[in-house]
């Protein structure tokens, strides 16, 4: 699949480009001409709709960097790669990134498989990866080095902040409906533990294999069970799928239906009925810009590049990520992993959703957690999904400890 | 868990709705098998297609019933098309050769409704007269899937009175045994294909359109639902009607069941399945040698 390139945008670059050959002396052009950033992504698969938001953003990222004048003339140059959700593949990708196209960092990943096969190679080649998809293991130490950086919230924190908002309100019987990967797991782990504090209990805990179209033969012991809560542990069209026959079996009669993600592309292509009354956890929703200013600039400048369009949760994260890194280079003056990595450490931003920053034992982005309720009346306009119930500031105690994870040095 | 009575039959009703649509899929499959000797790969994309044109269907008229007519006569239609310019051109070469034509076409009309209803395919809904549960008595079910069931009951009833009770089921019959003697019998055996080849694609469109309220309607949705569909005609038998029936509802019903007690293996389970059947009966439950050769 060929990636869509927005005319303007071309010709806007190329007269960047051109201006910056005239402008700057030969010296620091033969020095550092690009700023290369592979962006493995899922172009293709189930998760392909929040992957090419994620590439939309990361490129307005990009187009803003090269805008204010890049760095000592070097512009930034996105090179997006096709990881076909498939971890053997992420890390071919990367590999010809790094190895091939020499790129500078790599941003990007959307599973958590994924993001641990591109994690492994970039260590290894001590090339920093900035991860925009959700994981616990990334942060761990043994998966983590000096060049790991965390942009996307992980399943520790979503899944608490989730639980911290929904057992004391819904219930202490709970069951879990889980894709019977990495992510589902941790999403599982993560509601359980934050659930001891309030005394629940999992009735039971059902694996599907990822992917599946049909969740009507987990339905009816689900029924039986009647638990207060059904935690959906799935994602993209799987949530879709499950949440909507989960309606169509009248669970949500006597059980209120929680999701760790609940995504704004999920809800959109799943439509109103299906998640009437789904409650989630998000990193981001568009309408955050009324009370939040830099949610109102980067969604402005969102939907002037794209029609009108608003950023999903992902989506900003491509944004985040790149932004990120490219704010890192300035910092430290320099492309070199090293200094660029200190940089980050150091980075206290505001990109898109209130203030951020990396914790220094293990680079988890410290950040807020949206608790949003999907809308089935009353929407202004197809964007309008979401009714915000409670935003959850960054806190550092909401992540796991740095001993936990294994970090010997915990600052 | 506690395996109730009425959780295990809950569980059988689930799995025959489950059946029927692997059902009405492996019959399409099954009767252009049987018929023309292809192996149609692109029958998973055209219940894809299936699902968006009964969508897009039931935007435009606003009636799921106007739907669930147009959509097989539309997906039909593109059957007619792919049989006259593409597949007639191969007939009388090897199995392969439709084989790997029908594979590159599932990937066309996967690109083709990327571009025309865009990657993250479009929400669908379940008609208002079939919302809600029924009580069976041993537990709360989808009226949909009852409704799925029925229909599915009413169209290989018909098809079994088209196929073995009219005159144009006849010839089909004839031509599916011997299409040396139909053609020497004066019959344009080329135009009894290409019908056939329409009908098994308007009940793979059919099939979508029928299984769209169930699930979100995307262009990848069709993929697994192919090797599923495959599952069921080789446990039925290739080219086998009743094969195709009998076998999509165990199908489900063993799928159903294993979810229960293991829902890790289900997906296994039918697998499992079809390696068995094809040990103690290598052509299928009601296959006839020499098929595949």
């Amino acid at each position: 699949m060929t990636r869509p390139i927005d005319p303007k945008r071309r010709r806007l670059l190329a007269a960047g480009a051109g201006t910056a050959l005239l402008g700057v002396p030969a010296f620091v052009r033969s020095q550092a001409a690009t700023v290369k950033i592979g962006f493995p992504v899922p172009l293709t698969g189930a998760f392909s709709a929040e992957a090419q938001d994620q590439v939309r953003a990361a490129e307005l990222a990009v187009k803003e960097w090269n805008d204010a004048g890049g760095w000592n003339g070097a512009k930034c140059e996105l090179l997006v790669r096709d990881d076909k959700l498939n971890p053997g593949e992420a890390a071919t990708r990367t590999l010809e990134l790094i190895e091939k196209d020499k790129v500078n960092f790599v941003v990007g990943s959307l599973s958590a498989a994924t993001q641990l096969s591109i994690n492994a190679v970039c260590r290894d080649r001590k090339i920093i990866f900035n991860s925009i998809s959700q994981s616990d293991t990334i942060n761990e130490a043994k998966d983590w080095s000096l060049y790991t950086f965390h942009e996307a919230l992980n399943p520790h924190m979503t899944a608490g902040a989730v639980a911290r908002y929904a057992f004391p309100k819904f219930g202490k019987k709970v069951v879990y409906l889980t894709a019977d990967y990495a992510y589902g797991h941790e999403m599982v782990r993560g509601f359980q533990r934050a659930g001891r504090a309030f005394g629940t209990e999992t009735v039971a805990d059902i694996r599907h294999p990822i992917g599946t179209a049909d969740y009507s033969a987990f339905l009816p012991r689900i029924q039986q069970a009647k638990p207060d809560v059904l935690v959906l542990c799935n994602f993209g069209r799987d949530l879709v799928n499950s949440a909507k026959q989960a309606t169509d079996f009248g669970i949500k009669q006597s059980t209120k239906i929680i999701t760790p993600v609940l995504l704004f592309t999920s809800r959109l292509a799943g439509g109103p009925d299906a998640f009437e009354g789904v409650m989630g956890g998000t990193s981001y929703y568009w309408a955050m810009e009324d009370k939040i200013a830099s949610a109102k600039a980067f969604n402005d400048k969102f939907r002037k590049a794209y029609g009108g369009a608003v950023p999903s949760d992902y989506g900003a994260l491509g944004y985040a990520g790149i932004r990120s890194v490219l704010q890192a280079v300035k910092n430290a003056n320099a492309v070199e992993s090293q200094p660029v990595a200190i940089a980050l450490r150091q980075l206290k931003y505001d990109w898109y959703k209130g203030p951020q920053f990396y914790r220094k034992c293990d680079h988890q982005s410290v950040q807020s957690i949206i608790i949003v309720e999907s809308k089935s009346k009353g929407m202004k306009d197809k964007n309008d999904v979401f009714n915000v119930l409670h935003i959850e500031p960054a806190d550092e105690k909401n992540l796991r400890t740095c001993d936990e994870l294994g970090h010997k040095v915990s600052t | 868990m506690e395996l109730t009575p009425q959780l295990v039959s809950l569980q059988l009703v689930t799995g025959v709705a489950l059946g029927a649509v692997y059902a009405l899929l492996a019959i399409g499959l099954s009767l252009i098998f049987g018929m023309l000797g292809v192996v149609n790969f692109a029958h998973g994309a055209l219940f894809m297609v299936g699902a968006f044109l009964g969508m897009y269907f039931l935007g435009l008229t606003g009636n799921f019933w106007f739907s669930l007519v147009l959509t097989p006569l539309a997906v039909g239609a593109i059957g007619l098309v792919i049989e006259r310019l593409l597949v007639r051109p191969l007939y009388g070469r090897g199995i392969d050769y439709p084989l790997l034509l029908t594979f590159g076409l599932s990937w066309v009309l996967i690109e083709a409704m990327r571009v025309a209803f865009g990657i993250e395919g479009i929400p669908s809904s379940t008609p208002p007269a079939l919302r809600g549960s029924v009580d069976l008595g041993v537990g709360y079910f989808p009226l949909y899937r009852l409704f799925l069931i029925g229909a599915t009951a009413a169209i290989v009833t018909l098809l079994w009175l088209f196929i073995e009770k009219t005159r144009y089921g006849l010839i089909i019959r004839a031509g599916s045994r011997d299409p040396e003697i139909v053609r020497v019998l004066g019959i344009d055996i080329s135009r009894v294909w290409l019908a056939v080849f329409g009908i098994g694609c308007a009940i793979a469109g059919l099939s979508g359109v029928l299984a769209a309220p169930t699930r979100a309607v995307n262009p990848e949705m069709g993929i697994p639902v192919l090797a599923e569909s495959f599952v069921v005609t080789v446990v039925g038998g290739m080219g086998s009607l009743p094969g195709a029936v009998v076998a999509g509802l165990l199908v489900g019903i063993v799928f159903a069941l294993t979810s229960l007690v293991a829902p890790d293996l289900a997906e296994l389970s039918i697998f499992v399945l079809m390696a068995l059947v094809l040990l103690i009966r290598p052509y299928g439950l009601f296959g006839k040698a020499g098929y595949m050769g």
